[in-house]
């Protein structure tokens, strides 16, 4: 909080050159102030209102027809007993490792190799980014297409003669995560991808030619030249996949809605059937608590970044 | 002169390696859309009979018809669309205003502000799904569209004003002074030079935010219930859960969820790509 308090320096760009905060009010337009309170109270009303109810109802038992009852932290005592829950908690960590550290490497690598102005670039490009218009849900129907018994894959593998491999990879209590996971890559990579090529794009090639002239090899470049340069890219993807993976639900609710078993169950999916199919709304709003703390660090640090930058 | 063609031999060989490696990930990046192209036009009975990924045998466009009648597409086409349009025309008014007022005057608090709302867009939508149903129910539009328009104005508005705040704070103070000499208020200066020169910005959000509101799923099956009120994302799970193993009305079905985002991708490409990087906070 200390960030978002932090003294004013001097305003740029106002008409009213500076002026104390109480007269600044007075010079402000109410036309102005509204421009603000519209929007805020829009916002106010649908995320910061129910954002505070969410965390009260954590703290009570609630079927959503009767008053809720106050029971302090009985629901995160009972996550401790609860084991959906940890194993949605262990996925959804896993889901981030792999679906964010994947989709960052192979981001990064399709924009190093897309990167170059060649004929051509533009259509591979537009292939990669294609799928992130995609709704989540479309593309999870695509592959669960692909994943069925009589489907590509196991097609493909019967081909390769890798028949013993045919599975029913959603129907599998160990496969059924992985599976999700590709889906979700197949859609993230091309949007990592672009951010990536705008990062590489800023670099000084002035900083490749001085490295080349000192004899560093490709690697050298890449390892002194180009990371150093995308330290902020990287923190904008980190920001970006932390906050979409504890988001990722789409994809997981239409291909398995968590099963088999609870076996692709996430903390998101998790929530949701809680709280809207079994109806237990206190506890589905502490399971909500819990990814909201999750996410907390990645938020503040985006909203330091961000208040830096507007500065 | 030997020196020269080892370096075009090397130059073209690195040209082949380039195309053959980015050939081969867009092929792999594309077979999946050829798939369920393909199977959206085959018939039931190929499938049936030679299995999903066998080779095609069969052309029929009666899976587009069945999926857009039957199916009730046409009715989520619509509502969604009824919900995408409004919600990305307000939320860009509603948010180059906030941008507008907090970029261009000197209001307390207004770092405070904008960060406030940008962290609400932040914020993991499942804390707020419980009581945004209740709230919708208190407010009498629990299962009607408006429903669904608020939340996503509300949820979303935050994350445009943030980035169209630091867009237009890059606009050169002169300009604004010059207008108040010539004695523009605030609406003009806002209406007839702030905003047109935010165009870019407004162009490559729009692009964005239709893709966004068009693919939400999770706001909708939170506010809404009737079948006839879904919108096409989830009207997608529930032609799932009608045409079981039906793959090819399935498949007829994501083509037609995903063409409108497809068709807006296609013809504003490069505001798109703007866009993802305009909200990239560096």
């Amino acid at each position: 909080m200390a960030v978002l308090t932090a003294p004013e320096r001097k305003a740029q760009a106002s008409s009213p050159p500076r002026r104390g905060r109480a007269r600044s009010i007075h010079a402000t337009p109410p036309l102005v102030l509204a421009f603000v309170l519209v929007p805020l109270l829009a916002e106010a009303l649908w995320v910061f209102w129910p954002a505070i109810q969410g965390f009260y109802l954590a703290l009570t038992r609630w079927d959503g027809v009767s008053a809720p009852r106050f029971i302090g932290l009985d629901n995160f005592r009972e996550m401790a007993h609860d084991d959906v829950f940890r194993s949605a908690a262990g996925h959804t960590v896993l889901w981030l490792l792999l679906f964010g550290g994947l989709s960052a490497l192979l981001g990064l690598g399709a924009a190093l190799l897309l990167q170059q102005e060649r004929r051509g670039v533009g259509f591979y490009r537009a292939a990669l980014f294609l799928p992130v218009v995609f709704s989540l849900v479309a593309t999870a129907l695509v592959w669960q297409a692909i994943y069925q018994p009589d489907g590509v894959l196991n097609q493909l593998l019967q081909s390769l003669g890798l028949g013993s491999l045919r599975h029913a990879w959603l129907a599998d209590q160990d496969t059924a995560l992985y599976a999700v996971i590709v889906p979700a890559l197949w859609r993230q990579i091309g949007y990592v991808m672009v951010l990536y090529v705008a990062g590489l794009k800023g670099i000084d090639p002035a900083l490749y030619e001085a490295a080349k002239v000192d004899g560093a090899g490709p690697w050298q470049r890449f390892r002194h030249v180009t990371l150093p340069q995308l330290r902020s890219v990287n923190a904008v993807v980190l920001s970006v996949i932390i906050i979409d993976s504890l988001r990722s639900f789409d994809v997981v609710w239409s291909l398995t809605r968590g099963g088999p078993y609870h076996s692709s169950e996430l903390l998101s999916t998790y929530m949701y059937s809680t709280a809207f199919q079994s109806l237990r709304l206190g506890y589905g709003s502490a399971l909500a608590v819990v990814i909201f703390v999750l996410a907390f660090g990645v938020i503040c640090s985006y909203l330091v970044r961000a208040f830096r930058e507007a500065d | 002169m030997p020196g020269t063609s080892t370096a075009l031999r090397r130059r073209r060989a690195a040209t082949a390696g380039f195309h053959l490696g980015a050939g081969t990930l867009a092929i792999l990046w594309l077979l999946p859309i050829a798939l369920v192209l393909v199977t959206s036009l085959r018939s039931f009975d190929d499938i049936a009979a030679h299995g999903l990924g066998s080779w095609p045998r069969s052309f029929t466009l009666g899976n587009f018809r069945q999926a857009w009648v039957d199916g009730g597409q046409q009715r989520a086409l619509i509502n969604s669309l009824i919900v995408t349009v409004p919600c990305v025309l307000v939320t860009l008014i509603l948010a180059a205003m906030a941008a507008f007022a907090l970029s261009r005057y000197a209001l307390p608090f207004r770092r405070a502000l904008l960060l406030l709302m940008l962290g609400g867009n932040l914020l993991p939508p499942q804390i707020l799904l419980i009581p945004v149903s209740k709230l919708s129910e208190l407010l009498g539009v629990y299962d009607t569209l408006p429903a669904l328009i608020g939340v996503q104005i509300g949820f979303g508005v935050g994350f445009y004003v943030f980035v169209l705040h630091g867009f237009m704070r890059a606009i050169p103070p002169e300009i604004q002074q010059a207008a108040v000499v010539d004695g523009a208020g605030p609406w003009q200066l806002f209406w007839r030079i702030i905003l047109p020169l935010t165009r870019p910005a407004l162009a490559a959000l729009s692009a964005l935010s239709f893709t966004w509101i068009f693919n939400d799923l999770l706001w909708a099956i939170t506010v809404l219930r009737s079948d006839t009120n879904m919108p096409i994302t989830a009207a997608l799970i529930g032609l799932q859960g009608q045409y079981v193993s039906m793959w090819n009305v399935i498949a007829a079905g994501s083509v037609i969820a995903a063409a409108p985002t497809v068709a807006v991708f296609l013809r504003f490409q490069r505001h798109f790509v703007a866009g993802l990087n305009l909200g990239a906070v560096k």
